[in-house]
Parts: structure tokens; C-alpha cells; sequence
């Protein structure tokens, strides 16, 4: 009987090496494993076996249904394997192709710009403040200590809406306006449009963008605003890039300064970028004039303050070498993916 | 400014090189733009005298020229015709090198030997706005002889550099060139050397031959008058005339160049009359006479108004005083003899009358930024001291100085710890005192810990304590100015809410696929006229600019509408395929019945698309907005009388009883006016509102633990009943079982009756707290689907 057990297990080895489809797996384990299989046959003859040889060739019977059954699934197993091969074989696709764009839309390189700026000073604690852009002819010019006869208030530089109402032509007025409204301390900026009577080409607009930022606090320095700056300009332009504070005048701040960045482009060494020169310029800004702090109703004995502004179409078209400033309002569909 | 360093030199010792000078009055003040070398790369250019002109046998254009250059002479081929036998010329000789890498050669011109060049102040790098006019397109015809032979820089100083500073508008002193020396002498620390003044007079007295009286108080603070005799008019020495033209001033001739060399040395601009025009020999300085016409040395006819200060004789205007001299009285060539004028006018009138000619003149542009009325004087004697010392004329004896009551000398009280405190400075009042000696500022320190500082006349910006601090902290060096952070409590920065909701849907819009486009704040009127807005809607009340661009730019906008189109059309013309694209920005609506106001501004958004999608391509941006703001509860209600669209595709989108903005394809009508020839969808949202339905605080609700059961139905219906009747059915008896309906099909054609459509929907049901049995949801569904078939007269299809 041991002898016949063994015969079968090489039967169904011989069976199943040449099984080549999941098919004959299932019947050659049907012929040989299932109720009326050959091993059950042969384990009929069991009972005509001495107690002795009972345990025997029932573990011998065990050992051939355990070897029969591991074969198979390793023969399925092969076989799923093999379909899984010739699946991916025939599944190869040329990953050279294009891929399926999702459209992503981009916010306007003005509005990027000003999105760094804001980042970088409400880091440095500032809130944003707006204002309108038809201001009063107070706000925009005799508040800011504008003489009276400045040739900026001229209708060849400003528009007018009435004799009291002008578009901005900074953003400085929401100075003012922000010491009306707030208490000392003040950290502001505030970013927005600005108008100036100017016959569009490709550096002037009669529509453009500023971004001012004002401090007003006790004991407030020009040293004050010199670190502000400094820390301002190296997180937007670059932790190498230096800085220089030049005198300069504005009617709105005494002492007042004009900052230069040193040149984006050649790192101060002087290219056609920066005409040579090795440093771009990059804001004005100054110590709040007493006058205007005192038309915000802020005492200037008591308060000091610093301001700053600069223009955001400049700047934008400076980072990405923008040569003519009417492309940012023709919205070419074309020009406003680039950024 | 431009001002030529050897110039400059003259009144102040300058030891550095001058990008080294450049670089220090940049960071005393005086911005340098550009510093530009001038006479540069001039190699072998002599004195020459043309002795003969004789014709070219094979060229009518030209003529061949024997030149003496002392040792030896040459023939010039040349084509100049402004040239006569006894000129001086500069010859650029066999070798010589010239500005723009030419060299000269000797050769043969058609034929002829030509061994050298005869050159133009154009070839020698001399701007063409500074040559003399008659010389513009000819040779440099030079105004005496001239050692023959010579090397041309060695007689006449062409070599030098400019420095161009940009002058701040609070600094009219800094126009002349001892202005800026006085800015050198502080910034480097060196000794400002002035002019020496002595005029050799002749005997007879000025005021002889001229009376002044001043009757135009107002404009005229002081006036003076002096009279030079036997003028010979000629052209100004070559000295005189490379400053001048270095500095950017055509030279004229020797009584104009010193005039115009005064005023740049000085600051104060000088005006000489030819003095056999003045009548009665006075000069009457008067308000003008409204009607009045004038005609100014330009040849233009001015017309003249009451608030001008004229400068008259007894019968005549002669001048339009500070602004510009008339042409009758204007030195010519024949003039004998001239009264020279320097005075101090009013700059608001000036200022004023410029501004009512559209007439600005370098002497208005000076006069209205205010000069120093001490300078009046010196000017004048300087002038005539040059006019003496260049023998173009005999000057009478004293002036005539018609001067009245001036301003008081300044004194202002500053404190030196006030400066300290504003510049993070500790100066001592010795080095405050220090720096504010060396710009001339007066100093007397008071035992009350403060200075009082008088001011000199040329500065007339210093007014209170700041401008003494900021002139502290340019001549000790913003660069020297320790950087230190504001020891401020710290607050968090940040936006506002309304400032976020705006970057958020930004954000969202431009993740959708949108791009931000930026227009004008300021429209055309037309705008309205081509979406076909109404003639009397309220869209029509503009902000109006008084002065605008043009007709396109001379309203403030009332909606984006037609710059989004403007825009669209601009893409469609330049063939750019498919266009998505939202501008938030402001519109402009006037305070009802009170212009004196600011109008109210308020956020729009527009949103457009033409190319790839339709409208529910733009409804579905709008819904993907409004969810991301967490905006519910609004409606679509059908609009079919917005002249903008089109009447059968546009819907407004309503909250409660708000409108919250229109949306549909672009009336056909709109789109012929832009010129695009597809169809075209729009959206414009009122963001204030949006703003305020706007909520971001967002609640976790607890996943689903138990199963949900969907159900699917179609029905067939008559094809004006809309969705949105359907789906108020399937919301009204949905119930709490009812999770989410959602429309999957719609169709029309084959198998569908002529005027009916099919939808279909899935609808989702689940309750939260157990699992739902098919029969509680086949009831709610039956209800549905009943109430669809009753009150909508649907079929089910089946």
C-alpha cells in the first residue's frame, strides 16, 4: 500500500510539472485529492491493514496529500505569475508622452508681488491697511505737507475729479488716515493702486502701484528705519544683498532717504540691469515730517515714526525683466501665464 | 545739473577723483545720475587757417581747401560749405584719431588727394543741442585765430567731465555751480573759494541813463539795473563757450553766453534789453493788462493777464517779467547798448503766469522755486564784471537798485538732543554746531541746552528742527547711522478678514484655472454704450475726472464688465485660444446729491471665459467658489431682460433678497461691438456681499458608520420645466433620509418626444444612526418621484 501511495505521488508530480493552465491544475487535484480521488481510493483499502501498519501509511498518506496539495499551489502560483508578466509585458506605455495638464490659472505678477511684500511685513508684525483711490485733495496732498504750490498738484500731473477730489497719486494718504484711526503703536503697510496724468509708453502709466508702510511708535529712529529696511529688503531680494540710504527729499518726511539695493542681477558688481552702476533703486522713505504727524492728530513731542513706499510695477518688472509696464494691463493671456 | 568738474573746480579744492566725489555727494545728497566724459579720445586734431577754396573737377558737392597748419600746408577734400578763406578750423591730420574709433587717413577723395579732415564740433563729440546753430551742420568755424599748428587741446580746453547730479525740489540753490561747490566744500571738508567781484566802471552813472520803480510790489521784490555801453556783439571766448556747453547751454554770443553764465554760476537768471527800446528810460515793473497781447522773444503773440508781472518803459511792455523778454527789445547783433537786468521776483506769481502761458523758461523754472535775493546783487556786478573783463562793452557806474523790504534774517532755536533722538544719534552740540558751519548755517549755542542757528538766504527749505536734523545726518553720513530695530511691543501682523476672504478667492479662482487680469480704474463711457446699458441707468452716474488722458480714460468704472471684454477682445485679435480670466477690483458710485463727498468704492468681481467651457463651465466656478467660502443657501434665478446677455442664458444669483450678481453667455449684440466672433460667458459678483455671506469657521461632522442607499430615476418632461423645480421636489420630500441628489443625465432627441427632455438623477440615502431598510427608502423615493410626476406633469422612464 506504501508502495502504491508513493507510485501516486509521482503520478501527480509527472501530472503537474506538464500542467501548463490553471484548468488542469483543478482537475489533477480533483483526480488525486477530491472525495472520490485516487488517495481517498487507496486509503479505502486502509481498514484490511494490521493495527501496526495503520499509523505507518496514514502518515505516509498524509505526507503525499501535503506534498500534492504544495505542489499545486506552487504550480498555480507560477502560472499567475507568468499571465501577471505577459499582462505588464503587454501593458507598456511610452512614458515619453505628454502628460495630461490640469490648468492652473496665475494671480497677476502685480498681485504676486505685492503677496511676497505682505508675507515679509506681517512677519515683521505689520497689518495692512487700505485706502481709497479717489482720495480729497487734503488727504493726498495737505496732509502729506504738500507745499501749496508743489508742481505735483498740477492737472498736468494729477487728475482731478474737483477741485477738493484728485486720484491718489501715492499711497501715502492712508498715512494719515491710518494715525486718524489708530492709537500709537502703528505698524502698517498698505498696498493699492495710484494715478498720475501720464501718457502710457513703456515706463509711464497713468495707473500703477505703490506700497507704502508707516511706524509710529515713542522713540523712533532713522537707525529704526534703517533696520527695518535692512531686514526687509535682505528677506525679499536675499540675505547677501546690501543696502544704501542716500538723502533725499520728500515733503512728508524729514530727515528723508532714498534706498538702493545692490543690483539683483551681478551682486553689485555692475551690469545693463543696473546700467552699470551696481545698485538698483528700490524705495523712498524718511522720519514722519512733525507736521504731518501732528495732521493725523499724533503729537510729535511726544511720537516719532518712519515711512516708506515704492512702486510695485518698477520692482515686478525688474524681477522678471519686464521691458515695457503696459503689458501688465493689456492681460495677454499669453504674458500672464509666464508667472 | 549738469556741471562740468574743472568748472566746479574753480570755487572749491577738490583732491579726489571724481568718482570718488561722485560717490561722497551722492551720500551727502546730490544723487549723481551719470558722470560723462567729454573731449575724450582726441588724437592729432591742429589749428589750421584756410588759405584757398578751390572747386573739385569731379565732384560738384565738393571743394578742395589749402590749409596752413604752420609748418607745413595740406590739401583737404572737403564738403563743408560754411567755410571761407581766413577761417580758423580744427584739421584732423594723417593719423589723427577722433571720438567713435575713426582714424584719419591720408587718400585720394574722387581723385583728388585729401590728407587730412576738417572737422565739426559733431565729430569732435560736442552734443548737437549745444553747437551753435550756424555752425550745427558745418565745420567748427573758431571765433579768433589760434596758434597754427597747435594742437587743438591745448588751445581750448575740450577736455573735461560732467557730472549730472539730480537736484531735489527743496534745493534751488544747488542749480548753479557755486551751490553745488558750497555742497562739495561740506561733504569733503575743503575751503569754498568765491569769485572775486571788482567791476571796472566807466565814469558816467547808471542812473542817468535809467530809472526803475517798482510798481508791482507783489511780483517784484527787487530790481536792478545796470547799463553797459558800446557793446560789441560777438562771439563769447572758446573758454566760456566749452563751459557753457558742457553744462548743456548753447552758446550764442558774448553777452547772452555771460548772462547764461551767471545764472548757471549763481543760481540767478539775468535778462538784457536792448537798451534804444526803452522809451523814456525808465523801466517800469507793473502788473500786466488783462487782453493784453505780448509777443515774446520766441515770435509767439502772448496773452497777457492782470496777476503778470510786466516789465515795461513808459509807453511799452518789454518783458514778461521772470518768464521770458520780448522780441522787440532783445539784443541783436546791432545792439549798442544794453541794460541788464537782475531781479528778484515773486515765485507763486511766476509760477502762476507760467503756468497761464504753458510757457516755462529756465528763468521761470528758477524763479519759481524761490532764489536767494542776495544773490541779485552779486549776479549783477558779475556779469558786468565778465562783460568789462571779455571787452563786449563799457560798464556804466553803480547800479540802480530798486530794493524793498525783505524778509528778516531766520532764526531758529533747535535742539541738539531732539536731533539726537530723531537720528539714534549722541553728537556732541560742538559737532552738531561743527556740521551745520561748514553748509554756512550760523550757529550760537544757549545755555538752555539748544542752538539758535540763523539761516543763510540761499537756503530757503530749513525751516524747523527736522531739516536741521536730516542736514546733520547727510553731512555726518546716513551710512555712518547705526541700524537698529524699533523696540516697539511686539504685535502680530496680519489681514484683516476681508483680506484673506479676497487672497482666497484669488487662490481659488486661479487653482481653477483662472488667470487675474489688472484694468484701469478709469473707463471709457462708450463702455456702457457697448454692453448696451440703458441710457438712463444709474450705472451711468460717473465719477468724472475734470482732466482726463482721453475720452477712454475719463470715467471711474461702474462695473469690470467692459474692461473684462476689452481684454477678451484683445486675447480673441491675438488669437489666443481659450480664455479664462477674473479681475477683482473696485467700481466707483458717487454719494447720491453730494459731488463734494467721496464716492463709495466697492469690490466687484468679474469673471469671464470664451474658448473651452460654456456656462455651466462658469456656473460651476462660481459654485466651487462659493463653496470654498462657505457661501449656501443662494438660489439661481432665471434673467432674461440684462441687456448684456443673452436672454435666454443668463441667471442672476440671489440670497435672500439680494442679488449677488449676474451670470450667462454674452449677448451676441455685446459680442459684434467687441468684435469677437464666438460665444462668450461672464459673470460680475457683488464682493461686498460676497464678503459678508462669506464663512470660514467650518464644523467637523463625524464620518458616516453606517451604510447608504442610492436610487437612480429618470424622467421624461416638457423642456421649459427647470431643474430647479425638480429638485425643490426631490428637497421637499426627501426628508432627513435624503443625503445627496445629484443630476447624472440629461438628454434630448431619439426616443424623446419633440419638446420634452430626460434627466435622470441619483439620489443618496443614510441614516446616521443605523442601517437603512430598502422599505423606509422606497417610500421616501415613491414620494419623490410622485411628486415629480403630479406636479410637473413628468413621465418616468423606465
Amino acid at each position: 500500500m506504501e508502495k502504491k501511495l508513493r507510485e501516486l505521488l509521482e503520478n501527480a508530480k509527472t501530472e503537474i510539472d506538464l500542467a501548463d493552465s490553471m484548468d488542469i491544475l483543478e482537475s489533477t487535484r480533483v483526480k488525486y485529492l477530491g472525495k472520490k480521488g485516487e488517495l481517498t481510493q487507496i486509503l479505502r483499502g486502509m481498514g484490511s491493514l494490521s493495527p501496526e501498519e495503520r499509523p505507518v501509511v496514514g502518515k505516509v498518506a498524509n505526507e503525499v496529500r501535503e506534498t500534492i496539495q504544495v505542489l499545486i499551489e506552487n504550480a498555480k502560483a507560477a502560472i499567475r505569475d507568468r499571465a501577471l508578466e505577459r499582462q505588464l509585458e503587454s501593458e507598456v506605455i511610452d512614458i515619453t508622452m505628454p502628460g495630461k495638464e490640469i490648468e492652473l490659472g496665475n494671480k497677476h505678477p502685480l498681485t504676486q508681488s505685492f503677496d511676497e511684500l505682505k508675507n515679509i511685513f506681517i512677519g515683521m508684525g505689520f497689518k495692512i491697511a487700505e485706502g481709497p483711490e479717489v482720495e480729497t485733495v487734503y488727504y493726498n496732498f495737505d496732509a502729506l505737507n504738500a507745499p501749496a504750490n508743489h508742481p505735483s498738484r498740477d492737472m498736468s500731473d494729477t487728475f482731478y475729479i474737483n477741485d477738493d477730489i484728485v486720484l491718489r497719486t501715492q499711497t501715502s494718504p492712508v498715512q494719515v488716515r491710518a494715525m486718524e484711526k489708530m492709537k500709537p503703536p502703528i505698524r502698517i503697510i498698505s498696498p493699492g493702486r495710484c494715478f498720475r496724468n501720464d501718457t502710457p509708453d513703456a515706463t509711464h502709466s497713468p495707473m500703477f502701484h505703490q506700497l507704502e508702510g508707516l511706524v509710529i511708535d515713542k522713540g523712533i529712529t532713522l537707525g529704526d528705519l534703517k533696520g527695518t529696511l535692512e531686514v526687509f529688503v535682505k528677506a525679499f531680494l536675499g540675505e547677501n544683498t546690501k543696502i544704501k540710504f542716500r538723502p533725499h527729499y520728500f515733503p512728508f518726511t524729514e530727515p528723508s532717504a532714498e534706498v538702493d539695493a545692490s543690483c539683483f542681477k551681478c551682486g553689485g558688481v555692475g551690469c545693463n540691469f543696473c546700467k552699470g552702476s551696481g545698485w538698483i533703486e528700490l524705495l523712498g522713505a524718511g522720519m514722519v515730517h512733525p507736521n504731518v504727524l501732528r495732521n493725523g492728530g499724533i503729537d510729535p513731542e511726544e511720537y516719532g515714526g518712519f515711512a516708506f513706499g515704492m512702486g510695485i510695477d518698477r520692482l515686478t518688472m525688474l524681477k522678471y525683466g519686464i521691458d515695457d509696464i503696459r503689458l501688465f494691463f493689456e492681460n495677454d493671456m499669453r504674458f500672464l501665464k509666464q508667472f | 545739473m549738469l556741471v562740468p568738474v574743472k568748472w566746479l573746480k574753480e570755487y572749491v579744492d577738490i583732491d579726489i577723483d571724481t568718482k570718488e566725489l561722485a560717490d561722497k555727494m551722492t551720500m551727502s545728497g546730490s544723487n549723481v545720475e551719470a558722470i560723462e566724459e567729454v573731449g575724450k579720445d582726441i588724437e592729432g586734431v591742429v589749428i589750421g587757417k584756410i588759405l584757398e577754396i578751390n572747386t573739385h573737377p569731379n565732384a560738384d558737392k565738393l571743394v578742395i581747401v589749402k590749409v596752413d597748419i604752420g609748418e607745413r600746408q595740406l590739401q583737404i577734400v572737403t564738403g563743408a560749405d560754411n567755410i571761407n578763406v581766413g577761417d580758423y578750423v580744427p584739421v584732423a591730420v594723417d593719423g589723427a584719431k577722433l571720438p567713435g574709433n575713426v582714424k584719419i587717413k591720408k587718400g585720394k577723395l574722387r581723385g583728388e588727394v585729401s590728407e587730412g579732415m576738417l572737422c565739426s564740433q559733431d565729430e569732435l563729440n560736442i552734443s548737437k543741442s549745444v553747437i551753435p546753430v550756424e555752425q550745427r551742420d558745418g565745420i567748427w568755424i573758431l571765433e579768433k585765430p589760434y596758434p597754427l599748428g597747435k594742437n587743438l587741446l591745448e588751445v581750448i580746453e575740450l577736455e573735461d567731465e560732467v557730472i549730472e547730479f539730480e537736484i531735489t525740489s527743496n534745493r534751488p540753490d544747488c542749480l548753479s555751480m557755486i551751490g553745488m561747490a558750497r555742497e562739495v566744500a561740506a561733504t569733503i571738508n575743503s575751503k569754498l573759494k568765491y569769485p572775486e567781484i571788482v567791476v571796472k566802471e566807466s565814469e558816467k552813472n547808471s542812473s542817468d541813463e535809467i530809472k526803475v520803480v517798482i510798481e508791482d510790489t507783489k511780483g517784484c521784490k527787487r530790481y536792478i539795473a545796470r547799463v553797459i555801453e558800446d557793446v560789441k556783439i560777438e562771439p563769447s571766448p572758446q573758454w566760456m563757450q566749452r563751459r557753457l556747453a558742457n553744462a548743456g547751454v548753447r552758446p550764442i554770443n558774448n553777452i547772452v553766453d555771460i548772462t547764461n553764465y551767471v545764472m548757471l554760476e549763481y543760481g540767478q537768471p539775468l535778462h538784457a534789453f536792448d537798451a534804444d527800446y526803452i522809451e523814456g528810460n525808465t523801466i517800469v515793473v507793473k502788473a500786466g493788462k488783462s487782453g493784453e497781447v505780448f509777443k515774446t522773444l520766441d515770435g509767439v503773440n502772448r496773452n497777457i493777464k492782470d496777476n503778470m508781472t510786466m516789465i515795461c518803459d513808459i509807453n511799452k511792455p518789454l518783458a514778461i517779467g521772470g518768464v521770458m523778454g520780448g522780441e522787440e527789445s532783445e539784443v541783436t547783433s546791432k545792439t549798442k547798448k544794453i541794460v541788464l537786468e537782475s531781479a528778484y521776483f515773486d515765485p507763486e506769481s511766476i509760477r502762476l503766469t507760467s503756468k497761464q502761458l504753458g510757457l516755462r523758461t529756465e528763468a521761470s523754472s528758477r524763479f519759481e522755486k524761490g532764489l536767494d535775493v542776495n544773490a541779485t546783487k552779486i549776479a549783477a556786478d558779475r556779469a558786468c564784471q565778465l562783460i568789462e573783463e571779455l571787452g563786449a562793452g563799457k560798464v556804466l557806474k553803480d547800479a540802480v537798485d530798486v530794493n524793498l523790504p525783505q524778509k528778516k534774517e531766520e532764526h531758529i532755536n533747535i535742539r541738539p538732543d531732539r536731533i539726537n533722538k530723531i537720528l539714534g544719534l549722541e553728537l556732541t552740540y560742538e559737532e552738531i554746531g561743527d556740521i551745520l558751519n561748514k553748509l554756512e548755517i550760523e550757529v550760537k549755542y544757549n545755555s538752555d541746552n539748544t542752538i539758535d542757528v540763523i539761516v543763510p538766504s540761499h537756503r530757503v527749505d530749513l525751516e524747523n528742527e527736522a531739516d536741521f536734523a536730516e542736514e546733520v545726518a547727510r553731512i555726518y553720513g546716513y551710512d555712518r547711522i547705526p541700524s537698529t530695530m524699533a523696540t516697539t511691543d511686539i504685535v502680530a501682523g496680519a489681514k484683516t478678514n476681508a483680506q484673506n476672504i479676497e487672497d482666497m478667492t484669488k487662490d481659488t479662482l486661479t487653482a481653477m484655472g483662472l488667470n487675474e487680469i489688472l484694468t484701469y480704474s478709469f473707463v471709457s463711457p462708450k463702455g456702457l454704450d457697448k454692453i448696451r446699458i440703458s441710457e438712463n441707468s444709474i450705472k451711468r452716474n460717473y465719477v468724472k475726472l475734470l482732466n482726463p488722458l482721453g475720452d477712454e480714460t475719463s470715467v471711474m468704472r461702474t462695473t469690470l464688465i467692459p474692461n473684462l471684454l476689452e481684454v477678451m477682445t484683445r486675447n480673441f485679435n491675438r488669437k489666443v485660444e481659450s480664455f479664462k480670466a477674473f479681475e477683482l477690483g473696485r467700481i466707483f458710485i458717487p454719494k447720491v446729491d453730494s459731488t463734494d463727498q467721496l464716492p463709495h468704492e466697492l469690490l466687484n468681481l468679474v469673471i469671464g471665459i470664451y474658448g473651452d467651457g460654456d456656462f455651466f463651465t462658469l456656473k460651476g466656478i462660481i459654485e466651487g467658489l462659493f463653496k470654498k467660502l462657505g457661501i449656501k443657501g443662494h438660489t439661481y434665478e432665471v434673467e432674461k431682460h440684462h441687456p448684456t446677455f443673452h436672454p435666454g442664458r443668463c441667471g442672476n444669483i440671489i440670497y435672500e433678497d439680494h442679488i449677488i450678481g449676474t451670470l450667462g453667455e454674452i449677448h451676441p449684440k455685446v459680442m459684434e461691438n467687441y468684435d469677437i466672433t464666438t460665444r462668450a460667458y461672464c459673470a460680475e459678483l457683488d464682493f461686498e456681499l460676497i464678503l459678508q455671506l462669506t464663512r470660514l469657521d467650518s464644523t467637523y461632522v463625524p464620518l458616516p458608520k453606517y451604510p447608504a442607499i442610492s436610487r437612480d430615476f429618470a424622467i421624461v418632461l416638457k423642456d421649459d420645466i427647470l431643474v430647479k423645480e425638480i429638485e425643490d421636489i426631490i428637497v421637499a420630500n426627501g426628508g432627513d433620509l435624503l443625503e445627496e441628489y445629484k443630476l447624472f443625465d440629461y438628454y434630448k432627441g431619439d426616443q424623446i418626444p419633440e419638446g420634452h427632455k430626460s434627466i435622470a438623477y441619483a439620489l443618496t440615502y443614510r441614516h446616521r444612526e443605523r442601517t437603512l431598510k430598502d422599505e423606509e427608502v422606497n417610500a421616501v423615493h415613491e414620494k419623490i418621484i410622485n411628486g415629480i410626476q403630479t406636479k410637473l406633469g413628468a413621465s418616468l422612464r423606465e
